[in-house]
């Protein structure tokens, strides 16, 4: 009696996992396995179903395409610029909007618009700022050219212009959300712990190095191993600056290069899409293991 | 170091902004805390014991008044320049440091000529966490600690600059009972050790009894009375005084003098020479009751608590203000329950006579009983 009755609890869990299970089960686990088969099979063709043979050749392929080593550079210049910077940059932004009273609402909500802009809203005000037209050479140039410089082409010129309007995009695109989080963990930090520092005579620097960020860590970690990830990530940045020909551009990304082996011009290849993506999934699982390991020792929860 | 608070006063503006009014926190509070005591601030919550800590820490500025440490004029002074340590009614310790680090943060801080090799800095937080005798526990931290530790901690923090004044804002109302008791006499204890003048705020009358060399009762921003413990129980200077202090608490009736007589109800209960005729609030110690058979009050008779030493009488009288009229006997008198009646004399000391509109002391002789 007993036993039958412990096999309906677990039974009936089972049926309420079952959607869920479902659902993450067909496009989730079972195109993960997919892929990582499709990465070894050689000369895979979707239409027919076929393949010549098993083995490492289409890794080898990728590593040796000079389009994704130039799509591994530009994400790992993109992450190791873009991540410190932005979640440095809204931490100060945070730290300034919780130790001012008067207008903090108002600054708030203006830090927060461009999570809330349309893509490509903010997409034609990057090309109004740096796109240089028949008619005008944007406004960036403008005011380079009122400083007596010469005017630069940040869309279709010089390599480090446009991996400097790539990376200032991004940064500007995913500030917003870190300052959210930010400004929420700075508040919920207790007012008693700078109360006893201030009595202790703890200087302002002190009080922030030593008190605030440890307490604010766990928040800070979250934002660097998501920052990290979102980087890694990235390909509609660079889409909605750039165009959809990346490669020609020289600014594609690792995500980029995999959606060009399938669906792009030079595209039909899936092993070699496949490959691409273990290796990037691969690249980000070392990155956060890292992450984690320097967090066991600087993260406070 | 002794405290000298002059014409203290403290204004939050109102929650009311049409009102204008400013809600008085600390009013009027003129005191001189004497080198090296005990001081316990009483009084119920929201009467301004905290805020009067604050002010005397510094993290708060006074709208009016002045605070001394002995000759030093330390009202504008911020926190950190006042020689004093703070505890905090949660104890505000670093969740991330572990014990030793939190004690040695304070010291961290000194600069210029103030400033310690780390050798000295360990010797003093070592010494300190001797005093407090948590010495074992450096290098946990302090969610790993009980209540009770992690107050010593606290204290340890608060001591490691040897402050000249150490603050305690309720000190005791994280812990439990038992806790409570042994960490008051510990508090007691480091007190003594270190010389150094401490004010600790509480609600808690018992706790403040216990330890205080000297304790001021508030209410409402306003300093009802001040003296040593015993001296304030026995002479309540008004009503306010008399009910808040003592457990169980003091039995007030309503009732009125005439003739030099006291009357309760119909009962002519004590002889008060001296006291003109008026209705007054009668305060009576629940000690201050004797069991007599022909005795003048007489109160109907609900139950007996025994409780070992002795035994309280739970009775009824219709001029008593509080719910029941509750009396200590010693454990050998015996009260039959089976009566409906018990009847007391009155111990002349332990009545208190307070005017019905100002609730200020009446005093009076009492004819000496035969």
């Amino acid at each position: 009696m007993g036993k039958k009755k412990i096999n309906l609890v677990g039974l009936k869990g089972w049926l309420y996992l079952l959607p869920a299970i479902l659902f993450l089960g067909c496009f989730m686990v079972y195109p993960l396995i997919d892929v990582f088969v499709y990465s070894f099979e050689e000369g895979y063709n979707s239409a027919s179903q076929t393949y010549f043979g098993i083995g490492l050749y289409n890794y080898s392929y990728v590593l040796h395409d000079p389009y994704f080593l130039q799509a591994v550079k530009n994400t790992f210049l993109l992450v190791i610029i873009t991540v410190p910077l932005s979640t440095g940059i809204a931490l100060l932004i945070s730290v300034g909007l919780s130790s001012i009273k008067p207008l903090r609402n108002l600054f708030q909500t203006v830090y927060f618009l461009p999570y809330v802009t349309n893509t490509l809203a903010v997409g034609l005000v990057f090309m109004i700022l740096f796109k240089k037209t028949a008619y005008s050479d944007g406004l960036i140039n403008l005011l380079i050219h009122c400083f007596g410089g010469s005017s630069v082409d940040f869309i279709d010129g010089p390599y480090w212009a446009k991996m400097f309007v790539l990376c200032l995009y991004t940064i500007w695109v995913v500030m917003p959300f870190k300052i959210l989080i930010l400004t929420s963990a700075l508040s919920s930090v207790n007012e008693v712990y700078y109360n006893a520092a201030k009595v202790d005579g703890t200087s302002k620097f002190r009080t922030f190095m030593r008190i605030t960020l440890p307490m604010i860590s766990p928040m800070l970690f979250y934002l660097i191993i998501t920052g990290f990830i979102g980087a890694f990530k990235a390909y509609s940045d660079a889409v909605a600056l750039f165009g959809t020909d990346l490669n020609a551009a020289k600014m594609n990304t690792i995500v980029g290069y995999v959606y060009d082996m399938l669906y792009g011009n030079s595209g039909g290849y899936p092993s070699y899409a496949s490959a691409a993506a273990i290796i990037l999934f691969v690249i980000i699982l070392t990155i956060t293991c890292i992450n984690l390991l320097i967090s066991k020792k600087n993260v406070h929860y | 170091m002794e405290v000298v608070l002059q014409n203290l006063t403290k204004k939050f503006p109102g929650r009311d902004k049409k009102k204008h009014e400013d809600v008085i926190a600390v009013n009027d509070f003129n005191f001189t805390i004497p080198d090296g005591k005990l001081i316990g601030l009483l009084g119920p919550s929201g009467c301004g014991k905290s805020t009067t800590l604050n002010l005397i820490s510094g993290l708060q500025k006074p709208t009016a008044g002045k605070i001394f440490f002995g000759d030093d004029d330390v009202t504008d002074l911020p926190p950190e320049n006042r020689g004093i340590g703070l505890v905090f009614q949660n104890y505000a310790l670093y969740p991330h440091l572990t014990v030793k680090q939190n004690i040695l943060f304070p010291l961290q801080n000194l600069k210029g000529k103030d400033k310690l090799t780390k050798e000295e800095m360990l010797e003093k937080a070592l010494a300190v966490a001797k005093l407090v005798q948590i010495d074992e526990l450096m290098d946990r931290k302090p969610g790993e600690l009980s209540g009770g530790q992690q107050q010593r901690v606290a204290i340890a923090r608060a001591l490691v600059k040897m402050p000249r004044v150490l603050l305690l804002d309720e000190p005791l109302s994280n812990l439990d009972a038992r806790l409570r008791l042994q960490t008051r006499e510990e508090i007691r204890r480091i007190q003594r050790e270190t010389k150094i003048t401490t004010i600790f705020v509480t609600h808690d009358q018992e706790e403040a009894m216990s330890i205080s060399d000297l304790i001021v009762v508030m209410k409402d921003g306003v300093v009802h009375q001040i003296g040593k413990p015993q001296e304030v129980y026995d002479n309540p200077v008004n009503l306010f005084v008399a009910k808040f202090l003592g457990t169980p608490p003091i039995n007030v009736f309503s009732g009125r003098v005439k003739d030099q007589e006291l009357y309760i109800g119909e009962d002519a209960v004590l002889k008060v020479m001296g006291a003109s005729d008026q209705e007054v609030y009668v305060g009576i110690r629940p000690e201050g009751f004797r069991l007599k058979e022909d005795g003048p009050l007489c109160c109907e008779l609900r139950g007996v608590e025994v409780m070992g030493r002795d035994s309280s009488v739970i009775s009824g009288n219709k001029a008593s203000l509080n719910p029941a009229v509750r009396s200590i006997i010693s454990a050998d008198s015996r009260v039959n329950t089976a009566q409906k009646e018990v009847r007391f004399s009155l111990v002349p000391q332990k009545v208190f006579l307070f005017h019905k509109k100002t609730e200020k002391r009446i005093d009076f002789e009492a004819e000496e009983e035969q």
